[in-house]
């Protein structure tokens, strides 16, 4: 019987909750072990369990799978969420890496230092509305499909659902201008796999506060 | 017959130069057009070429590819540089990922104020001696093959080598520990199509210099 997943990361979103997501869509169910102070991380490296001494890692497989983008791509391809062919594929890739490099700016808000902060949430705000939302606006427009790419759920659609949320966690009026990317969200949270994930008790992370980001920056710095 | 794939970039390395070796290396011929005016970039945004108005971009089997990680996996499947099933794909993503990190960190260190700029230069040889090198290192030690996955030359192998001589440029004594990296660089140079990329005349584009930085700077405005 294969194994279930095994997370290695801190008790947080960082770059570890894109794959707790892309895992709940799917309905695989993963353990996770948390890393919790300097001395936790340093065993993973001196076990000689991080390829480039980070973290996320994942156990899967008979595997130590490191880098968010690698995790995500086996996972995508095992659960078949990475559409039909080739050409869906590079689709599905240019629209993640959209949703990822705007997650990135999101996810180091918290270790800002207070006079640069509302500086970059502006900018992050700016970016979703003028950038990203558009593009993903213009994508459902033109297909007038119920998903990104092709005729079925894809890591692309779970991804920028996630992105959605969290942009929404700083601004909740951000989709006020975009239709489609409303009903979007509506339909894709209602997929039973994603509709439980979003309801509390699951494995997904709360934003990070303050406090907790001074305790991250404490174990890996 | 099909048409040659078309980049669209700043005259310079930047995110662009890890496709450029990608294609150089699978014998791909391609065409360029070089950005060197806002007007030029403008014109690529309104006629909505650009996804995210970004580039890098390419145009290929009637497509408009933006993203370089996107580019890159597309066209590591396309010419069969990507492993032989999953398992091997998933090495050569992690591999692949962990050099463009080092990678990025030269490209947009570039950007930076002289002093920033060589604390960021001096942290990129850092990782690679401690980080990357030896990872890569152990890896070719463990399996004793020619190359980074599945005996085969890959996506993996070509952008190690793109890495490694970039770092090699910031000091040329990087590799002096890594007797395999070594015997690899040799090894995979040698290839027909990356020797013929290596010599003046390619594609390859040089290190960023200070002309390249204000061009890209005014274009994208920071």
């Amino acid at each position: 019987m294969a194994g279930k997943p095994k997370l290695h990361y801190f008790n947080g979103r960082g770059r570890m909750e894109t794959i707790r997501w892309l895992l709940a869509a799917a309905g695989v169910e993963f353990d996770e072990q948390y890393i919790e102070s300097k001395e936790d991380l340093k065993k993973l490296k001196s076990d000689g369990w991080l390829l480039f001494q980070q973290v996320p890692m994942v156990e899967i497989d008979g595997m130590k799978l490191v880098q968010v983008r690698a995790i995500l791509n086996y996972f995508a391809t095992k659960y078949n969420l990475y559409g039909k062919d080739v050409k869906e594929r590079a689709l599905i890739d240019m629209y993640c890496e959209g949703t990822m490099d705007l997650n990135e700016t999101i996810m180091v808000l918290p270790f800002k230092p207070a006079d640069v902060k509302e500086k970059e949430l502006a900018e992050i705000l700016e970016k979703a509305s003028t950038r990203y939302f558009p593009a993903y606006e213009k994508v459902l427009k033109e297909h007038g499909q119920d998903f990104l790419v092709g005729k079925q759920l894809s890591r692309a659609d779970v991804q920028l659902l996630e992105t959605i949320l969290m942009v929404e966690e700083l601004n909740a009026g951000i989709l006020s201008t975009f239709p489609l990317l409303k009903t979007f969200k509506a339909r894709i949270s209602n997929i039973p796999t994603i509709k439980k994930f979003l309801q509390p008790g699951s494995p997904r992370k709360p934003p990070l506060d303050a406090k907790e980001a001074a305790e991250v920056i404490k174990i890996f710095h | 017959m099909a048409t040659k794939p078309k980049l669209f970039y700043f005259r310079g390395r930047g995110r662009m130069e890890s496709i450029r070796w990608l294609l150089a290396a699978a014998g791909v011929e391609f065409e360029e057009e070089f950005i060197e005016t806002t007007e030029q970039y403008e014109k690529l945004q309104k006629d909505g070429r650009l996804l995210f108005g970004q580039v890098p971009m390419i145009e290929i089997d009637g497509m408009v590819l933006a993203q370089t990680r996107a580019i890159l996996s597309y066209l590591a499947a396309k010419y069969d540089l990507y492993g032989k099933d999953l398992k091997e794909t998933v090495r050569i993503n992690m591999y692949t990922d962990g050099t463009l990190d080092l990678m990025l960190m030269i490209a947009l260190a570039a950007f930076k104020p002289p002093a920033e700029k060589e604390q960021d230069l001096a942290l990129v040889v850092k990782r690679a001696k401690t980080r990357y090198f030896p990872a890569f290192e152990k890896i070719l030690k463990d399996h004793g093959e020619d190359f980074l996955v599945g005996n085969k030359f890959s996506w993996a192998d070509i952008q190690l080598l793109e890495a490694i001589l970039m770092v090699e440029e910031l000091d040329a004594s990087v590799l002096s520990d890594f007797s395999l990296l070594k015997a690899f660089k040799t090894r995979i140079s040698n290839i027909p199509t990356i020797k013929k990329f290596l010599q003046p005349g390619s594609q390859r584009q040089p290190p960023p210099d200070s002309h390249y930085v204000k061009v890209v700077r005014s274009i994208l405005h920071f």
